[in-house]
């Protein structure tokens, strides 16, 4: 296999066969949260998509130029919520300046990205896969894409929800997580794939 | 030694993110308007929705782009109407505040009942159940909808009646609109006199329901000599325009319904 396909293969990956919502079960709070409209839902992906990229790159340069010289692997986890915590902000104030409705769009959900567990999860996965720099940045690309197509999908699922008749006791939640459900045994269809 | 290295290099990474945060903030800093917080410090604060906006903040956003009257906090009162008005740099035009008053006396001890209610307690679920628990249709059902609703703790419930503390009331108007009944009525606030009744049944059946129904005997429109009083729909109106607020009326009705309460309270 040739470096291209390889590259080719582990985007797909990421998207479908490892999606970070259904098949890692990682960030489903604004999963669930911000999916009642496709377009919050669309810019929501867009805002972790920028996080989860920065995040992909500044944890690796911190792992391998900070912490292995060091010999302080174990202060891992608290290094790159340092950094995730660091990048949320900038999101923040660089949205506020440059797209305020976008801003007050995402509202609450913006800082929560701090607390995402996809944020950390695809940082301490590069670590756990030892991919490089580039690898690493792959995945927190394509990651956060297939976790923006998860949402968005499911924005859909629920826009449709609205208007149709369900049982008086799903209302709601219940009938959320049914759909969320189905959509990832869906996913797993594709763990054939790559 | 590899504690200290640990915490050097935490410190240190803390640091950097700090400062590269501060220079963000200074470059992409965004200029508020001063004035949404000044007119935000006015309002009344108890986020209760009466103005039509999303909570404070909304109301002084939308006054300082323009959207919103300067007097749309009714709750914050005249002050709030001053200090929005001198921030936005137009005069305040001086509206009498209003307050919530109401409009029934019944009582368990005058008004009878029709059945005894052992439901939810809720005004609007006893309303729709044969009546209400009331003989009076008109009368307040003192299961307070409206004390729930009130932001302002101005509402409490005695013997089955609503009581509305003028003091704490800010003529929001949030009972106003959530009484199954229409018993409550937004007055202005120095209007003191008022017909506690709007009973419109002929005056045979509103005594016996209720011992402080009026009967529209037109005894007050009589002996009022500012003309201020109308007897109008099987019961009397005073129009506040008119009245001085002497009592008169109030001393000769016979079935006590206009008071006036902050006057001899």
């Amino acid at each position: 296999m040739n470096g291209i396909t390889r590259i080719l293969l582990f985007m797909v990956s990421c998207v479908l066969t490892h999606n970070f919502i259904f098949s890692r079960f990682l960030g489903c709070c604004p999963f669930l949260g911000v999916s009642r409209k496709v377009e919050t839902a669309a810019s929501m992906g867009v805002a972790v998509t920028f996080v989860m990229a920065l995040a992909s790159l500044f944890t690796w340069l911190v792992n391998h130029l900070i912490l292995i010289p060091f010999d302080l692997e174990y202060l891992q986890t608290i290094s790159f919520i340092l950094v995730i915590a660091a990048l949320v902000q900038f999101v923040e104030m660089f949205l506020k300046k440059s797209s305020p409705s976008l801003y007050s769009a995402l509202g609450i959900y913006l800082p929560l990205i701090t607390t995402n567990c996809a944020v950390l999860g695809v940082a301490v996965l590069n670590v756990n896969e030892n991919y490089n720099l580039g690898y690493s940045v792959l995945n927190g690309v394509f990651g956060a894409l297939g976790f923006m197509l998860a949402i968005v999908l499911m924005a859909g699922v629920r826009e449709r929800l609205e208007t149709s008749k369900i049982p008086e006791p799903l209302k709601g939640f219940p009938i959320t997580l049914i759909c969320a459900s189905l959509m990832a045994i869906a996913f797993m269809g594709f763990a054939g794939l790559a | 030694m590899g504690i200290a290295i640990a915490t050097v290099l935490m410190a240190a990474l803390g640091l950097i993110f700090g400062g590269l945060l501060t220079m963000a903030e200074k470059k992409f800093h965004v200029e508020i308007d001063p004035r949404i917080e000044q007119v935000r410090s006015y309002c009344a604060g108890a986020n209760c929705g009466a103005c039509g906006y999303p909570g404070c903040d909304g109301f002084a956003e939308a006054v300082v782009k323009g959207e919103a009257p300067v007097d749309g906090c009714k709750p914050g009162g005249l002050s709030c109407l001053k200090g929005i008005a001198e921030v936005m740099g137009t005069t305040a035009s001086e509206t009498e505040p209003l307050v919530a008053r109401v409009i029934c006396q019944g009582s368990r001890a005058v008004a009878k009942e029709r059945y005894e209610y052992n439901g939810i307690p809720s005004c609007r679920v006893a309303a729709g159940i044969a009546g209400g628990p009331k003989l009076c249709r008109f009368a307040c059902l003192g299961l307070g909808d409206c004390m729930a609703k009130c932001k302002f703790g101005a509402i409490h419930m005695e013997d089955n009646l609503c009581v509305i503390d003028p003091n704490k009331c800010t003529g929001c108007g949030a009972c106003v609109e959530e009484c199954p009944r229409d018993v409550i009525k937004l007055l202005p606030r120095s209007k003191t006199v008022y017909v506690q009744c709007r009973n419109s049944d002929v005056a045979r059946v509103a005594r016996d329901i209720c011992m402080t129904a009026c009967i529209a005997c037109g005894r007050c429109k009589k002996t009022c000599q500012h003309d201020a009083i109308v007897v109008e729909g099987g019961f009397a109106h005073i129009d506040a325009e008119k009245c001085v607020h002497c009592g008169e009326c109030a001393a000769v009705c016979p079935c006590n319904c206009i008071t006036i309460p902050e006057v001899t309270a």
